[in-house]
C-alpha cells in the first residue's frame, strides 16, 4: 500500500481522462444542451441586430460576440463536466464565497442600466451579473450542507442552509430581483425534498412563501405592477407581454421566415427575456417544441440518472442543478406565455448574454459532472446480501 | 418504532470478557447503521426524484400546449384593454308627444394626444391651432412637452376636423369614439331639455350626464340599459312649442320686453304642452352659468319655473271664485267699490274710478282692486290662505325639472288682514307662471286639481275637487267676459273663445318699494271659454307698448295681443275646431226671369 501512495510514480492506471470522460458522461443531455448552444447561436442571429443598429454597432456585432462567449462556455462546460463530485463540492463552495461577495458589494459598485433595479457589474466589454454565478455556486454548497446533516452525528447541515437561503434571498429581494430570489428558494426546496424533508414542513414553508409574496406586492410597486399585468384578463398590447403574445400568435406553426419578424424591433428584452418570442414569430411552433423538448431531455434524462446515485451529496447537487436550469428554463417560457407573472430570468443557453451563458455552462458542467456513470457499491450489496427489497 | 441500542451491550460486554478490543465492535456497529439509515434515504430520495421529474415533465408539457394554443389563433388587431368598467355611453333619446325627436346621440370623435408617440410636436402644435382656431400653439406645445403621456385636445369634433388632424399625419394624435348629446331642434324648448355633458370620460368612450333640466332630472332613467333605448316621452309638442316661441321672441320685442314667459297647459292633466322663457340659449351649447350678478338675468334663467313674480290682478279669480264657491256672493251680487280703500295707513286705488258698486262679475271684468279687496275681507285670511294653498299656490310644483323642485313662493309670514286684501288682487305673494297656469287650470276645468307634468300622460286622472263645477262656470263666465267687454279686449280671437283675467304689477324696487314705470303684465287666459281645453299664461317683464302719445304698460295692451297672437297661431296646431257664428242664410237669387 505505502510505495502506491508514497514516492510512485505517477503511472496512468485504466483509462485516459477524455475516453473516460466519454464512456461515462450522459451523451445524450450533452448533445441536448450542444443543440440548445446551437438554436442560441441561431436566434442570436436573428434576435440581435436590432440591438447592434439601435447601439449604431454593425448588424452582427452581438453575433460576434456571443460566438467568443459560447466557445468560451462550452470550454467551461466540458472542463466543468470532468471534475469529481468531491471537486464539485469544493469550487461550489470557493465559487459561492466569490459570487456572494459580488452580490453583497452591488449596490456600491453595480449597475441598473436604466432598468430600474441594480444587478449588474459593469466591467466595460461585458455586463456581469453576480446572482446568475451565485446559484450554481449556492446549490453545491448547500447539497454539501444537507448530505452533511445525514451524518450520524453530524452538523446541524439543514439549519444552515436554510438560513444560508434566506440571506441569499434577501439580499436579491434587495436588489429587487424576485425572479431568482424566487428561483433560489424553489431549488432549496427541491433540494431540501429530495434530501429527505417531512411533506408538512415543506407545505408550511410553500404557505410562507405565498404570505411573502403577498406581503411583496402589497409592499413593492415593482412587483405589484407585474402581478397586475398577470392577472388582468386582457393583455395590453403596448407591454412586453402584449408584444411576446402577439409574435407567437404571428409565427403560427411555421412562422414568417427567417428575418421577417417584427417583434424583435420593438421589444427591447427580445434578445434575452423574450427570445422565445422571436423564436416563436421567425420560425414559429416547430422551433419552440424543439427548445421545450430539449429542456424536458435534460431535466427528465438528469433526474432518473440521480435516482441510481447512491452518493448522497451527487443526489442532492444533481437534483438542484436540474432544478435551477429547468425551472430557469421554464419561468422564462411561462412568461411568455403567461402562465406566470412577467420576471427577468433568461432562458438558459438561449438567450443572448455572456453572464447568461457562462452561469449556465457552469451549471450545465457541474450537473453532467454529478450525472456521470460512477461505481455505485453495487457489488457490495450483493456481497453482504443487502439487495433491494430487504433493506 | 423499534428500538435499536446506540451500543450492541451484548456483544460488547462478551468481548470485553473474551479480552477484545470493543472498540471495534462499536465502530463496525455504528457503520451499519449508518449504510441502513443511507439506504433509506436513498429509496425515499428515489420515489421524490421520480416525482420531480414528472413534476417537470408536466410543466414543460403545459408550456408546450399553451405554446401550441397562442400559436394556433389567428392573430387579431391588438385591443387595448379597458381598465375600468365599462361605461355606458348609450342614453335614451327624449320625444315630444307626437314622438319627435327632443334629444338624440350622435357618433363623433374626440382626439387625444399621446405626447411620446410624436413625431414633430412643434409642427403638430402648430396646425393643431390652425385647425381649432380657439387652441394657442405655445400652449399646446408646453404641454406636450411637459413630459405627460396623455392629454385630452378636444372633447368634440367634427368629421371634417377629424380628416384634417388625419392630415397631419402624427402618428402621436389619436381619435376615440364619443357619443355626444344632440339637440335637433336647437333652441326650442331649451329650457326643458336643459343639457348634458360629459362624466367619467375614457379613452373608447364617455359618460354622457345630464347637467340641467329633464337631461338631470330624468337622468337614471336616460342612462338606465335596462329600459332597452324607450325614449322618454314628454308632454311637449314640438309645432306648438315652435309656433308659442316663435310668436314671444316678437312679442317680446314689439312691446319692448326685457324677458317674457309663457306656459300652455292641458287643464285636465296638467300636461304642459309648450314652456318657454326668452331670453333662451342653444343646449347644443350651454353657456355657462353667471358668477356675479343676477342669476336671473342668466338666459339659463327659466323665467316660467324660476320667476317669482307678484303676478297682480290675474289672481282676482281666486277670490271671486272663492266667494262664490262659499256662497258668500253670486256673479250678480253688488260690491261697493268706492275707494280709496283706507286701511290703516295704506289705501287701496283703482286704475280709474268705476262708481260706487259693481257687481262681482263687472268687479272682475274692469279689475276692481277695491272691489275685489272688499269681497277677500269677507272670505276672511284664513280661509283664503287655506285655498290658495289647495290650488297649490303656497308651495313647490311637483314639476320635473330639478330647477323647479325649490321653486317656493314668497307669501308674508304673517297672513295680516291687509295681506289678505293685498292678496286678493295679487300682491304681496309671489308665484312663479307655472303655479298660475296649474291654478287657472284647476278653476277653469270644472273645478278639479291639476298638478303640472312634463311627461306625456294618457289618461285623465281628476284631482281632488278645489271648486264646484258650477263655480267653475260662473269664473270661465267673468273671464270670457274680460276679454269680450272687459280689460282684455284684445285677446279676443275669433272661433276660440278666450276668456282671461290681466295682470299688471308694479315691479318691486331691490332698494324697497315699487317702481314707478316698471311692471309685470300678465294675461292668464282659458280657450275655448265654453269648453275649456287649454290655459295659457304670458308673462312680458317691462314691457311698454310705444304706439301711443304714451308708453302704455297694462297688460291689456301689451300681454293681452301677444296670447292672442299666439292663440291664434296655436289653436289649429291643438286640432281645435273653431266654433264659428253661424253665416247668414245665404239668399238663393232667382235667375230666372
Amino acid at each position: 500500500m505505502t510505495e502506491m501512495v508514497y514516492g510512485s510514480v505517477p503511472v496512468q492506471s485504466g483509462d485516459p481522462v477524455l475516453p473516460r470522460w466519454w464512456r461515462t458522461v450522459d451523451r445524450i443531455t450533452l448533445v441536448a444542451v450542444l443543440a440548445l448552444f446551437g438554436i442560441g447561436t441561431l436566434l442570436a442571429l436573428a434576435a440581435s441586430p436590432p440591438l447592434a443598429s439601435k447601439n449604431g454597432l454593425e448588424a452582427f456585432y452581438y453575433v460576434k460576440r456571443q460566438g467568443v462567449y459560447s466557445v468560451l462556455a462550452l470550454t467551461v462546460l466540458l472542463v466543468t463536466s470532468m471534475m469529481s463530485p468531491d471537486a464539485v463540492r469544493r469550487f461550489g463552495t470557493v465559487g459561492f464565497a466569490l459570487a456572494f461577495v459580488a452580490l453583497i458589494a452591488l449596490p456600491l459598485f453595480g449597475t441598473d442600466f436604466g432598468k430600474g433595479a441594480t444587478r449588474w457589474y459593469s466591467l466595460g466589454f461585458m455586463a456581469v451579473q453576480p446572482s446568475e454565478f451565485l446559484k450554481p455556486m449556492f446549490v453545491a454548497l448547500v447539497a454539501w450542507f444537507i448530505a452533511a446533516a445525514h451524518q450520524l452525528n453530524g452538523p446541524p447541515g439543514r439549519m444552515i442552509s436554510l438560513w444560508l437561503t434566506m440571506i441569499v434571498v434577501g439580499f436579491l429581494v434587495m436588489q429587487p430581483d424576485f425572479g431568482q430570489a424566487g428561483l433560489i428558494l424553489f431549488t432549496w426546496g427541491v433540494m431540501y425534498f429530495i434530501g429527505g424533508a417531512s411533506i408538512l414542513l415543506l407545505m408550511a414553508l410553500a404557505g410562507l412563501t405565498l404570505f411573502a409574496g403577498t406581503f411583496a406586492y402589497a409592499n413593492s410597486e415593482h412587483f405589484a405592477r407585474r402581478i397586475d399585468g398577470f392577472l388582468s384578463p386582457d393583455i395590453d398590447p403596448r407591454t412586453q407581454l402584449g408584444y411576446a403574445t402577439n409574435a407567437i400568435q404571428e409565427g403560427g406553426f411555421f412562422g414568417v421566415g427567417v428575418g421577417e419578424g417584427t417583434v424583435k424591433w420593438s421589444l427591447p428584452d427580445a434578445h434575452t427575456d423574450f427570445i422565445i418570442a422571436v423564436a416563436a414569430e421567425e420560425f414559429g411552433l416547430v422551433l419552440v417544441l424543439i427548445i421545450i423538448l430539449l429542456y424536458m431531455t435534460v431535466t427528465v434524462r438528469s433526474l432518473l440518472r440521480l435516482i441510481r446515485e447512491r452518493d448522497m451529496y451527487a443526489r442532492l447537487a444533481g437534483a438542484g442543478l436540474t432544478c435551477l436550469f429547468a425551472m430557469q428554463a421554464f419561468i422564462n417560457l411561462g412568461v411568455a406565455v403567461r402562465i406566470l407573472p412577467a420576471k427577468g430570468m433568461t432562458l438558459p443557453f438561449i438567450s443572448y448574454g455572456g453572464s447568461s451563458l457562462l452561469a449556465s455552462a457552469l451549471t450545465m458542467g457541474m450537473l453532467l459532472a454529478l450525472t456521470r456513470t460512477r461505481p455505485q457499491g453495487e457489488i457490495g450489496d450483493h456481497l453482504l446480501g443487502r439487495g433491494r427489497g430487504h433493506g | 418504532m423499534k428500538r435499536v441500542p446506540l451500543r450492541p451491550l451484548a456483544r460488547v460486554l462478551k468481548a470485553r470478557k473474551d479480552g477484545e478490543d470493543p472498540e471495534l465492535i462499536e465502530r463496525e456497529n455504528l457503520a451499519r447503521r449508518h449504510e441502513e439509515m443511507r439506504d433509506r434515504q436513498r429509496q425515499r430520495a428515489e420515489s421524490r426524484l421520480v416525482v420531480a421529474s414528472i413534476f417537470f415533465a408536466l410543466a414543460f408539457s403545459f408550456v408546450g400546449v399553451k405554446m401550441f394554443q397562442l400559436a394556433s389563433v389567428e392573430p387579431a388587431e391588438p385591443q387595448i384593454a379597458a381598465t375600468t368598467a365599462r361605461i355606458v355611453a348609450q342614453r335614451a333619446n327624449i320625444v315630444d308627444r307626437q314622438g319627435r325627436i327632443l334629444a338624440t346621440n350622435l357618433s363623433t370623435r374626440s382626439l387625444y394626444a399621446q405626447p411620446n408617440m410624436m413625431t414633430d410636436p412643434a409642427a403638430s402644435a402648430q396646425r393643431l391651432a390652425e385647425i381649432f382656431p380657439e387652441l394657442e400653439a405655445e400652449k399646446l406645445l408646453k404641454q406636450f412637452r411637459s413630459g405627460r403621456t396623455f392629454l385630452w385636445i378636444k372633447r368634440k369634433i367634427s368629421p371634417e376636423q377629424m380628416q384634417e388632424v388625419h392630415d397631419i399625419g402624427d402618428p402621436g394624435l389619436l381619435f376615440g369614439p364619443r357619443e355626444m348629446r344632440l339637440y335637433p331642434n336647437g333652441r326650442l324648448a331649451a329650457h326643458i331639455l336643459g343639457g348634458a355633458s360629459f362624466g367619467r370620460e375614457g379613452v373608447r368612450s364617455a359618460e354622457v350626464v345630464g347637467v340641467a333640466g329633464v337631461e338631470k332630472q330624468f337622468d337614471n332613467f336616460l342612462r338606465d340599459p335596462a329600459n332597452g333605448g324607450r325614449p322618454l316621452e314628454l308632454s311637449i309638442d314640438l309645432t306648438v312649442q315652435d309656433a308659442a316661441e316663435a310668436v314671444l321672441r316678437g312679442g317680446m320685442k314689439l312691446m319692448n320686453a326685457k324677458s317674457a314667459a309663457t306656459v300652455l297647459m292641458d287643464v285636465y292633466t296638467g300636461e304642459i304642452v309648450a314652456m318657454a322663457s326668452l331670453p333662451d340659449f342653444d343646449p347644443n351649447e350651454r353657456p355657462r352659468p353667471l358668477t356675479e350678478g343676477d342669476a336671473a338675468d342668466s338666459p339659463l334663467f327659466n323665467r316660467a319655473v324660476q320667476g317669482l313674480y307678484e303676478l297682480g290682478s290675474t289672481f282676482k279669480i281666486f277670490t271671486a271664485a272663492q266667494a262664490l264657491d262659499l256662497g258668500l256672493f253670486n256673479p250678480a251680487s253688488m260690491i261697493n267699490t268706492r275707494g280709496p280703500l283706507v286701511w290703516g295707513k295704506f289705501k287701496i286705488n283703482d286704475f280709474s274710478k268705476y262708481g260706487p258698486v259693481l257687481s262681482v262679475t263687472d268687479v272682475i271684468v274692469k279689475s276692481s282692486n277695491v272691489g275685489t279687496a272688499r269681497i277677500a275681507q269677507e272670505i276672511g285670511g284664513e280661509r283664503q290662505k287655506e285655498f290658495l294653498g289647495t290650488l297649490g299656490l303656497l308651495k313647490e310644483t311637483p314639476i320635473e325639472l330639478v330647477e323647479g323642485s325649490h321653486i317656493k313662493p314668497l307669501w308674508p309670514d304673517k297672513w295680516t288682514e291687509l295681506s289678505t286684501m293685498t292678496i286678493s288682487y295679487g300682491h304681496g305673494i309671489s308665484t312663479s307662471p307655472l303655479h298660475l297656469a296649474a291654478a287657472y287650470s284647476s278653476i277653469v276645468n270644472g273645478g278639479t286639481k291639476v298638478e303640472p307634468t312634463l311627461l306625456k300622460t294618457d289618461e285623465v286622472r281628476p284631482g281632488p275637487r278645489v271648486i264646484s263645477a258650477e263655480t267653475s262656470a260662473a269664473a270661465r263666465s267673468m273671464l270670457r267676459q274680460v276679454v269680450t267687454r272687459g280689460t282684455a279686449s284684445f285677446g279676443e280671437v275669433e272661433g276660440y273663445a278666450v276668456g282671461g283675467k290681466t295682470g299688471t304689477a308694479d315691479k318691486p324696487d331691490p332698494k324697497g318699494g315699487y317702481y314707478e314705470n316698471k311692471v309685470i303684465s300678465t294675461f292668464a287666459s282659458v280657450f275655448p271659454a265654453n269648453d275649456p281645453r287649454y290655459v295659457l299664461i304670458v308673462t312680458l317683464d317691462e314691457p311698454a307698448e310705444t304706439s301711443g302719445p304714451e308708453p302704455r304698460r297694462t297688460a291689456g295692451w301689451t300681454a293681452v295681443p301677444v296670447a292672442a297672437e299666439m292663440i291664434r297661431r296655436i289653436g289649429p296646431l291643438l286640432g281645435i275646431r273653431p266654433s264659428l257664428e253661424p253665416l247668414d242664410e245665404i239668399e238663393v237669387v232667382d235667375v230666372r226671369n
